[in-house]
């Protein structure tokens, strides 16, 4: 829609052009929250396309997702053949084999995905974010910019509830770095909604290392993504156990699914992902 | 930026989306559906890719190639799916769709209901739009099969709906709405939204009539209570109109809202019908409004009919059951939201309006104004979806006034946002049955209680009580009945006509009760229902009224056809695993052909001078498809092919009335009175051939094109009169109304661990008389279905403590989109009716209403319990399983 209090849009080519930060700025990434909803306290658009930061880096470190990476381009990144010039996985890579599902958990078509970001996706923080659960649950680091300078944080603590994060007024995330360590894991997903292909109201990734370790996040189903590890993988009882021993106000509530089907469904759905991880 | 090839001026405004840019630039195919990136009315490719230019910041398309729908090359083979599928109703969202649908990748394609996941239609349940997309051809495959007259217009970008035209020194609207429930306006200070540069003028109770209105509209305004003012000084639900300011653009309309400053003094409010009758409560329309049943009880309409004696009835019963069902809020979410320009033309005041109603409007706004009626026009382009949301006057009262006062032309048009907070709803009910039936499995008594939760204004609640209360006393055979009901003014958002029209609701209860009597009894509930439903000749209860006869009667043959297709199997297989239980259920209904208030319609036809004809109706269209049964009226009268025939439409300025389109009176009487004027030309063709060839008028039959004179062809165009004496003009009306019906079955099944459902089989059979376009019909009945699946599946406004819509958007709303809609086997009855054009009978609203009944007794049968409030989604039903 149209954002008629918006009277400047700042393009800056470079870190050193981000604007002193003021009240009435706001990041702009792909744009399709920014322009689905009015933004009556924003007058500036602060574009970070100009920046033209790298999609995707492929390294020995693991995978670096530029803020301004497509959840398109990154759902389409594993399965592209070699030689095309895009970022194509090593095959160890296990875990990769959630990336795409997950990038298809947006409630948004295919046309909102090739426009919004990994960054966008993850800063706007809301509870049904598919891209927090990936990155929540492959141990991704965060890589933000400020006028204080560069800082990580880890995925884990990232948001602190719906449409809530950690992130300073005028910081900037940068990227989400994905270990390669987590990546060689095997991960396996669960998501529910509603409606068919709709918002999700539980998103559960698993991952199981080979060196024992088992690890659940759960999100969608609470108020900002949680994440249960163990050093091996627990029995389906101490998983059940340990769900149910989740404060009760962590369970999200909207009206895309009542806390007490969301918690139920949260203990079914890790336990199908217990299983398939066995 | 180059649109469909064309280097275009590129100034946008810093905050602007491209679709705006886009339609500034006169590309009307890009559709506003939601503004919000929900619906995919406004996609267009950018370098090849489907975008949703809603979305997308205009200044980004620099440099960029832009195709919308007016771009794709001659006819893409997507458009010829859509004009070969009939793959749309009212079309609003059919540009978005080929677009998205024309840039799918072959993968994508093996995925339609994800990949169009983006796109909704409102009119289809999107069966038509898969066949479109899949290149299965319907028009012209079958008798009747004959496409909609806009069909190129549409699929081709070109079909003008309300805000496709260009008006030069147009200025904007926007209002500033309640943000209390219930609050005295104590002063509002217009000084600062004056002085925003670019405001012309600000609108407030102080400078409007005090005059009270209905903004429902009915051929007899007595039908609706006045109790709405153009702005009023009581706020009665968020949402309502404070304030109107008009100004040179959108924009700066919106920053004249915010710097208006209102004072209020907030009073008490009700959101609950039962706490609204109570002693004490707050009490909404006092001191205002006319034809308001118990304004002190807050009561606006009240029903209460007796046949027989209940008691004895139910004393005489073997097995007595009883339910209690709460249906909630919908919206029916046409894809264009409603939208008016009014500008002066000469002293005609000219208002284009997205309505169903253009000569009710007119009627309203020559009182509301005082201007005679004859120096109003009123006038429709193609309307993007209606479902009653559009029998009601929303924008048209306070445009106009505006335009009337500043001489200027003035565009209102709505955003989604207000549309679901702010305009009409289907009615919330409370309905309770109570039946009673002998051992046999005859009906002994009924007894329904209704509760209706009317809103903040009366608009249509009366009339759909009544109606809830009308056919459903008569849809089983029982002599002892009573019906009580109330609609109650609440402070919440109106409720309005809906598709159904209140029947929906009551027969949602009817039914289930109906199928545990007969589970009581240990008889099949189809074996239930076939001896104790209505047949001809039975006495029909409508409000006293008595002009209903069975034109024809097809309830039987539905229920047959349901029941054997539902034995017929073709279901989607279950789903594998022990939570899985599976049922089945039907449910029927019955539905009067037109509405009880009186009905009219006229249609004008010419020879023009080329040899065509030009067929004149007021009926505006939106997707019914009442154009394409106009034409193929008029061309079968008239021995001719559809492409003989030019229709103009929904103009006050081409006939001299027609009530509107809404009771599904679009083919019964509007259509009508066309088969009445093209059997007059016939017989004035006939008789100036016959004078003009010198053979006797039997000697004369009409071809296309002409009039075959013996041997001789005489062309339409060579007689005399062509272009000018050779028209007549026919009125139809209401009277006498038939009976239409429809039976819906599934079979679904539940998952008792999740709360999930699957619709594994759906039937519905319909008895529409002759149908006149099986293809078209069928569409309208997927379409019903879809939208009822939606109300019971996923939909419900919700208001909040304050009295607030929670969710004034498609995200949060759910509509059915693909993945969705299940198929649905259209069956219809043969039958010939006696009243309708060429014995067709209405096929619009009906298919809504026995689908809600038919899911919950799926449902009942599934899992042994009942089911009472929709809508039944997973966490509901989960939570209801494991109680």
């Amino acid at each position: 829609m149209d954002l008629p209090q918006i009277t400047a849009v700042m393009r800056p080519q470079s870190r050193a052009a981000l604007p002193v930060w003021q009240a009435g700025h706001a990041y702009l990434a792909g744009g399709t929250w920014m322009f689905s909803e009015p933004q009556p306290a924003t007058d500036t658009l602060v574009d970070l396309h100009a920046l033209d930061w790298p999609a995707l880096e492929v390294s020995e470190a693991g995978l670096r997702i530029g803020a301004t990476c497509t959840i398109g381009a990154l759902a389409a990144a594993p399965v592209i053949a070699p030689g095309t010039g895009t970022a194509h996985f090593p095959a160890h890579w296990l875990a990769a084999r959630v990336i795409a599902p997950c990038c298809q958990a947006l409630l948004g078509s295919f046309k909102i995905a090739a426009i919004a970001t990994v960054g966008g996706n993850v800063c706007l923080a809301l509870a049904a974010s598919p891209m927090l659960a990936l990155t929540v649950a492959l141990d991704g680091v965060a890589v933000t910019w400020s006028v204080a300078g560069e800082r990580t944080i880890p995925m884990v603590d990232f948001a602190i509830g719906p449409q809530q994060t950690v992130l300073g007024a005028g910081e900037v995330l940068r990227a989400i770095d994905l270990p390669s360590a987590a990546l060689c894991r095997r991960a396996a997903m669960r998501q529910v909604s509603l409606t068919q292909h709709g918002r999700s109201a539980a998103l559960l990734i698993a991952t199981r290392d080979p060196a024992g370790p088992f690890a659940l996040t759960i999100t969608a189903a609470t108020r900002y993504p949680l994440r249960l590890d163990w050093p091996a993988p627990p029995t389906e009882a101490a998983l059940d156990d340990a769900i149910a021993a989740l404060p009760p106000a962590v369970w999200y509530d909207d009206l895309h699914g009542q806390p007490a089907w969301r918690r139920h469904m949260t203990r079914r759905l890790a336990i199908e992902l217990l299983m398939e991880l066995a | 930026m180059f649109v469909n090839g064309l280097d275009q001026p590129f100034t946008p405004a810093p905050g602007q989306c491209l679709r705006t840019l886009l339609r500034d630039l006169g590309w009307f195919g890009v559709k506003k559906g939601c503004d919000s990136g929900d619906c995919g009315a406004c996609t267009v490719l950018i370098d090849g890719a489907a975008v949703q230019s809603c979305l997308y910041p205009a200044w980004r398309a620099e440099g960029r190639q832009v195709t919308t729908i007016e771009g794709l090359d001659g006819v893409h083979p997507v458009q010829q799916g859509f004009l070969d599928a009939q793959g749309f109703q009212c079309g609003f969202c059919t540009p978005g769709m080929i677009l998205t649908a024309a840039a799918l990748t072959p993968a994508q394609r093996d995925e339609l209901p994800v990949a169009m996941k983006g796109n909704l239609c409102r009119c289809t349940g999107y069966r038509a739009v898969a066949d479109a997309v899949a290149g299965v051809c319907h028009v012209g495959a079958a008798p009747g099969h004959d496409p909609a007259p806009d069909a190129g217009a549409i699929v081709g970008g070109t079909a003008r709906y309300t805000l496709d035209i260009d008006m030069p020194g147009l200025l904007h609207m926007r209002l500033l709405r309640s943000p209390h429930a219930h609050a005295r306006v104590r002063s509002i200070e217009t000084a600062a939204a004056l002085a925003v540069p670019g405001v012309v003028a600000v609108y407030t109770h102080y400078d409007v009539p005090d005059r009270l209105y209905s903004t429902a509209r009915h051929e007899d305004f007595r039908a609706d209570p006045d109790d709405t003012r153009l702005l009023d000084d009581t706020m009665r639900h968020v949402g309502q109109r404070v304030a109107a300011v008009v100004a040179e653009s959108a924009a700066a309309a919106e920053a004249g809202c915010a710097a208006l400053e209102v004072g209020y003094d907030v009073l008490p409010a009700v959101f609950d019908p039962d706490a609204a009758m109570a002693p004490g409560a707050p009490v909404l329309h006092a001191k205002q409004g006319v034809r308001i049943a118990e304004p002190l009880r807050n009561i606006v309409g009240r029903v209460s009919r007796r046949t027989g004696d209940v008691e004895a009835g139910f004393a005489r019963a073997a097995v007595i059951r009883e339910i209690t069902c709460d249906l909630p809020r919908a919206q029916h979410t046409a894809l264009e939201t409603h939208a008016t320009i009014a500008w002066m033309d000469g002293d005609t005041l000219t208002v284009r309006s997205s309505t169903q109603v253009p000569f009710l409007v007119r009627t309203a706004l020559a009182d509301l104004l005082g201007v005679p009626a004859q120096q109003i026009r009123v006038l429709c382009g193609r309307v993007g979806g209606g479902f009653g949301g559009k029998q009601e006057m929303l924008t048209e009262d306070i445009c106009a006034w505006a335009t009337h006062r500043l001489g200027r032309p003035v565009q209102l048009e709505l955003t989604r946002a207000e549309v679901f907070a702010a305009t009409t709803t289907r009615h919330p009910m409370r309905v309770t049955v109570r039946a009673g039936a002998a051992a046999d499995g005859s009906l002994t008594a009924l007894s329904v209680d209704v509760t209706a939760n009317a809103g903040a204004y009366g608009n249509h609640s009366a009339t759909v009580l009544d109606h809830a209360c009308a056919e459903l006393m008569s849809l089983y055979r029982c002599h002892d009945t009573r019906v009580d009901g109330v609609a109650v003014y609440t402070n919440t958002v109106p409720s309005g006509a809906f598709r159904g029209y209140g029947l929906g609701q009551t027969l949602f209860a009817l039914e289930q009760v109906i199928d545990m009597l007969a589970h009581d009894l240990n008889i099949d509930p189809v074996a239930f229902r076939r001896r104790a439903m209505i047949r001809p000749g039975d006495p029909i209860s409508h409000g006293g009224l008595d002009d209903i006869e069975f034109g024809s009667y097809g309830l039987d043959q539905c229920l047959d056809l349901v029941a054997a297709g539902l034995a017929a199997g073709n279901d989607v297989p279950a789903p594998d695993g022990p939570d899985w239980c599976v049922g089945q259920g039907v449910a029927l209904s019955m539905l009067a052909t037109s509405p009880p208030f009186g009905h009219r319609a006229e249609s004008r036809l010419h020879v023009a001078a080329d040899g065509a004809f030009d067929l004149m109706v007021g009926t505006a269209e939106f997707g019914s498809g009442t154009s394409t049964v106009h034409v193929q009226v008029a061309a079968e009268m008239l021995g001719t092919t559809p492409q003989h025939i030019r229709l103009h439409r929904a103009d006050t300025a081409l006939v001299g009335y027609d009530t509107g389109a809404f009771g599904s009176t679009g083919t019964m009487i509007a259509a009508r009175a066309t088969e009445y004027a093209a059997g007059a030309m016939r017989s004035l063709i006939l008789n100036a051939a016959a004078a003009a060839s010198g053979c006797d008028v039997s000697a004369c039959r009409l071809t296309e094109g002409g009039v075959l004179c013996g041997n001789r062809l005489l062309l339409l165009r060579d007689l005399p009169g062509a272009g000018a004496g050779l028209a007549v003009l026919r009125k139809a009306d209401a009277s006498p109304r038939s009976l239409s019906f429809n039976v819906h079955g599934f079979r679904v099944a539940v998952n008792r661990g999740t709360g999930a459902i699957v619709i594994l089989r759906s039937v519905h059979a319909a008895d529409a008389g002759r149908v006149i376009n099986p293809m078209q019909c069928r569409g309208q009945i997927e379409g019903g279905v879809a939208q009822a699946l939606g109300a019971h599946l996923f939909e419900a406004l919700v208001i909040d403590a304050s009295g607030t819509v929670a969710n004034p958007e498609f995200r949060h709303y759910h509509i059915p989109t693909w993945a969705d809609v299940p198929r649905t086997d259209v069956f219809f009855a043969d039958t010939h009716d006696a009243f309708g054009p060429l014995g067709a009978k209405s096929m619009s609203e009906a298919p809504f209403n026995p689908v809600g009944a038919a899911l919950a007794n799926a449902l009942a049968d599934a899992t042994k319990m009942r089911f009472t409030a929709p809508p039944f989604t997973a966490d509901r039903v989960w939570a209801l399983l494991a109680a």
